[in-house]
């Protein structure tokens, strides 16, 4: 599992260092805190996704999820008068229930997680457009959330403080709250998925159903629970989003996250067939994501080619990190044939 | 005159010694029994001898020359076929058609069509050689797993082979069926065919072998003459120890203990019959049946898994409910699986993962799993169970069947048992660990738990059990105390007949 990531790492720091050297502007503060800013708001909704995916099951709603609730969560303060708060809590609620209805779907009703998720990135995607009536939903002129808008799109030179210490008096990177917010929502994921009980339910209920159920563990609970985190975090998602973007255009608000949250995933090693991958694995994976958007950008390639590019370099990567397995794999047979008599190395968890 | 020759042939996986310096001579005209508990190495050895994979050492020589790399088309073309235990035909086809498939004899130039007459003219003296009962035209799927056999045999004589692997050949033959098969093997030898045959059977080996040699843990333990083939000696070797007695007599006092009692339960299968059914602890109880007379599905049943459509559960005369398995197990009532790849295991995770599953409040602290508490316990019952496995961290999935069974035997074992079930408990698992599992279900019924097995091998009922009962058709049909213990009373009352005198 480490060693993935760290496979991973090396490959955004290669992509990123050669980004840097053909485009200097790549290092420029504002364009790492906008590039983390990104992060931050796309790796949010990867780790939900994550969540799914170790069940065994996909999350196609995502997109469609994320423009529904930020439309209503702008109309619920700017049109409704609704205190911020409750209306964050409202659409986090919200974004849960609707997790429960296809986690409900999915266990009770036995239909396929493809099929439920593609209906809601339908149903979700019609009633946001005929909500907003197909215009654009945005903060009409003078109104504003201070506190809100700091808390989800401001910006904080929290690092100036740690590079005084090294004797540092230059600009620092202004790091982006969406990117705390990650930060905080990746190491409670992390914790939940790696070191709970209910974590190690998720891995066996993805790696064997009926071996889990056989064990004792009540695994359409499990799976409910995995759809409610998903689109609680996509509700919270949702509102930092609509706070960056601050107007909502009903019809592309959001369209094709999912696949960006699919993609940041199965980069991050989660196999689709469930029972694997690691939060840290996500997160890094939406990091790759958001800097080859960012070379697409400042290399100069027609943005038009944004998802081909995309494209190419998770096949590549998907394809490299086979490759290396196969080779880890000869190379460890080849060590036992080495040492054979004596116990094998320990397998890798 | 030696055709084949495999000298010092070793095959090393990480952490297995698959081979170990293996050392074999085929002559022609000769038939080799090849004999070994699973995971003997046996399979090994037949693919190296395929070709399908390299060996980490040693030499294999054909005709005196040696052959590196030996690869599957030098294994065809010395003459070495397979006769396999899933046999490779096509239904769809007939018996001529699948001899020469892939090497049709062709007419109509570039139509390539297939020359039929050909065909049947060159299939034709090959199945007489064999002597068999079917015509060249005859389809496959109209056939009987031994005629398919028998096609499977013709077609390596049409590659003249010289040397045929018949890999538990008989295991899903009749009695006259297995007689042919020896005569033809027989007839292969008289022709200059050597065979070598690998069976657990050991009469049919004892049968036909003129030499019978025994793998044990990778290594050529014997090699028994015809003269000295016997089943003591086979099985002495198989082992490297004489084979125990199965019965475990149970200690002297009984142990006060948890009683299920199963009362009038109508299951799934067979919403109309009734199963009344009473397990004390300190006993191992046999539930024998044939297959599909619902044994599975009580147990199903009663470990919460299908709901009981009638009935109820009592447990020291105290009625339960049960709901599901999470209610069942924290009662202390245990489900040892049929199919543990499907139902008991995580194949790709730990040994140490799937012991700890179901019970990991047990490991934790608050919410969050104690890994050193989760690995420590894998350990004791690594030790406890003796499993074999390199670290208490190898995942399941690289263990052998009886590994994988103490695993799930471990599970259960971490926490406090009163009623385990085992559904086929030893299916699939050589006779070592078999007998290291009726140690511990003894040891288990003596410390006071009530032991149910379901299980088809009638020598494991009756060797096993203190009393058994008999389903039939979603029925109990009886009960036998040990003096009634016989092959014959079980079956008699598995097909619903009263017992024998």
């Amino acid at each position: 599992m480490f060693k993935k990531d760290l496979g991973l790492l090396v490959l955004i720091i290669v992509i990123g260092t050669a980004v840097a050297l053909i485009n200097e502007r790549f290092l420029l503060p504002g364009n790492l805190s906008n590039t983390a800013n990104q992060v931050g708001l796309f790796g949010l909704f990867s780790i939900g996704e994550a969540f799914v995916i170790i069940t065994g099951g996909i999350e196609l709603s995502v997109g469609s999820l994320i423009a529904l609730l930020g439309a209503i969560f702008i109309d619920l303060i700017v049109n409704h008068n609704v205190n911020w708060m409750l209306a964050v809590a409202i659409i986090v609620a919200g974004g849960c229930v609707l997790g429960a209805i296809h986690g409900l779907l999915i266990t009770r009703m036995h239909l396929q997680p493809f099929v439920v998720t593609l209906c809601g990135l339908l149903i979700y995607r019609g009633i946001a457009r005929y909500y907003t009536q197909d215009a654009t939903a945005g903060f009409g002129f003078g109104v504003s959330f201070p506190t809100l808008e700091w808390l989800t799109a401001g910006r904080s030179e929290i690092l100036s403080p740690f590079a005084r210490l090294v004797g540092y008096y230059g600009p620092t990177i202004a790091l982006p709250h969406s990117l705390i917010a990650l930060i905080i929502v990746a190491i409670i994921a992390g914790v939940v998925l790696h070191r709970s009980i209910f974590g190690r339910y998720l891995f066996a209920v993805g790696k064997n159903e009926e071996a889990a159920r056989y064990s004792g563990i009540n695994s359409d609970r499990i799976v409910v629970s995995a759809y409610v985190i998903c689109s609680g975090l996509a509700a919270v998602a949702a509102i930092f989003i609509a706070m960056y973007t601050r107007s909502i255009s009903p019809a592309v608000h959001g369209s094709f996250y999912e696949l960006y949250a699919i993609a940041a995933a199965v980069l991050g090693g989660c196999s689709l067939r469930g029972g694997e991958g690691s939060i840290l694995g996500v997160v890094l994976g939406t990091i790759l994501l958001q800097v080859l958007q960012n070379l697409v950008n400042l290399l100069g390639i027609p943005s038009s080619l944004n998802f081909a590019v995309m494209g190419t370099v998770i096949l590549i990567g998907v394809l490299a990190d086979q490759q290396f397995m196969r080779y880890r794999q000869r190379a460890a047979s080849e060590r036992g044939r080495v040492r054979a008599g004596s116990p094998a190395p320990e397998a890798a968890e | 005159m030696v055709f084949l020759e495999l000298v010092d042939i070793a095959k090393r996986y990480p952490g297995v010694v698959a081979l170990d310096r293996v050392t074999l001579s085929v002559a022609p005209g000769e038939v080799i029994g090849l004999i070994g508990e699973n995971g003997a190495g046996k399979s090994t050895l037949m693919k190296v001898l395929g070709g399908v994979i390299e060996p980490s050492a040693g030499a294999i020589r054909v005709d005196g020359v040696e052959r590196k790399p030996f690869t599957v088309g030098d294994a065809i073309k010395a003459g070495i076929a397979f006769v396999h235990q899933e046999l490779n035909v096509f239904d769809n086809l007939d018996a001529a058609a699948n001899v020469f498939i892939g090497r049709e004899p062709l007419a109509g130039g570039f139509l390539r069509l297939i020359d039929r007459k050909r065909l049947y003219a060159a299939v034709k003296p090959l199945l007489d050689r064999l002597g068999v009962d079917f015509a060249p035209d005859t389809l496959v799927a109209e056939m009987s797993l031994a005629q398919r056999q028998l096609l499977e045999i013709a077609k390596a004589l049409s590659l003249s082979a010289r040397l045929v692997i018949m890999d538990e050949p008989t295991s899903s033959l009749t009695l006259s069926e297995t007689e042919r098969l020896m005569r033809v093997i027989d007839g292969l030898k008289k022709q200059g065919v050597s065979v070598i045959f690998i069976s657990h059977r050991l009469n049919e080996v004892q049968t036909c072998a003129d030499r019978v040699v025994v793998l044990r843990d990778g290594r050529m333990v014997g090699e028994l003459d015809r003269s000295a083939v016997t089943h003591d000696a086979m099985i002495r070797l198989m082992i490297g120890r004489e084979l125990k007695a199965l019965y475990i007599p149970p200690a002297s006092e009984r142990p006060n203990g948890t009683t299920l009692e199963i009362e009038g339960v109508r299951t799934t299968a067979y919403p109309d019959r009734v199963v009344s059914l009473e397990v004390c602890g300190g006993e191992i109880l046999g539930l024998a049946g044939l297959v599909g007379s619902g044994r599975t599905e009580l147990a199903r049943a009663v470990f919460g898994i299908d709901p009981l459509r009638s009935g109820g559960l009592k447990m020291n005369g105290e009625p339960i409910e049960i709901h599901g398995p999470r209610e069942a197990i924290d009662r202390g009532i245990f489900l040892v699986p049929e199919d543990r790849k499907r139902a008991g295991l995580l194949l790709d995770s730990s040994i140490a993962r799937n012991i700890s599953l179901p019970d990991l409040r047990s490991y934790a602290r608050g919410l969050l799993v104690r890994n050193q508490a989760e690995l420590d316990n894998a350990a004791r019952q690594k030790k406890r169970l003796n499993i074999k496995a390199p670290s208490v961290k190898a995942e399941v999935g690289t263990l052998s069947g009886g590994n994988q069974q103490k695993v799930v035997l471990a599970k259960w074992l971490s926490m406090r048992p009163k009623v385990i079930i085992f559904d086929e408990p030893t299916r699939g698992i050589d006779v070592g660990a078999k007998h290291e599992i009726y140690e511990i279900m003894r040891a288990l019924a003596n410390s006071g738990v009530a032991v149910l097995m379901i299980s088809s091998d009638m020598e494991e009922v009756i060797g096993v059990s203190d009393r058994i009962a008999v389903m039939q058709e979603g029925r109990i049909s009886g009960f036998l105390d040990r003096p009634e213990f016989s092959e014959h009373n079980v079956l008699r009352l598995a097909v619903g007949m009263r017992p024998g005198p």
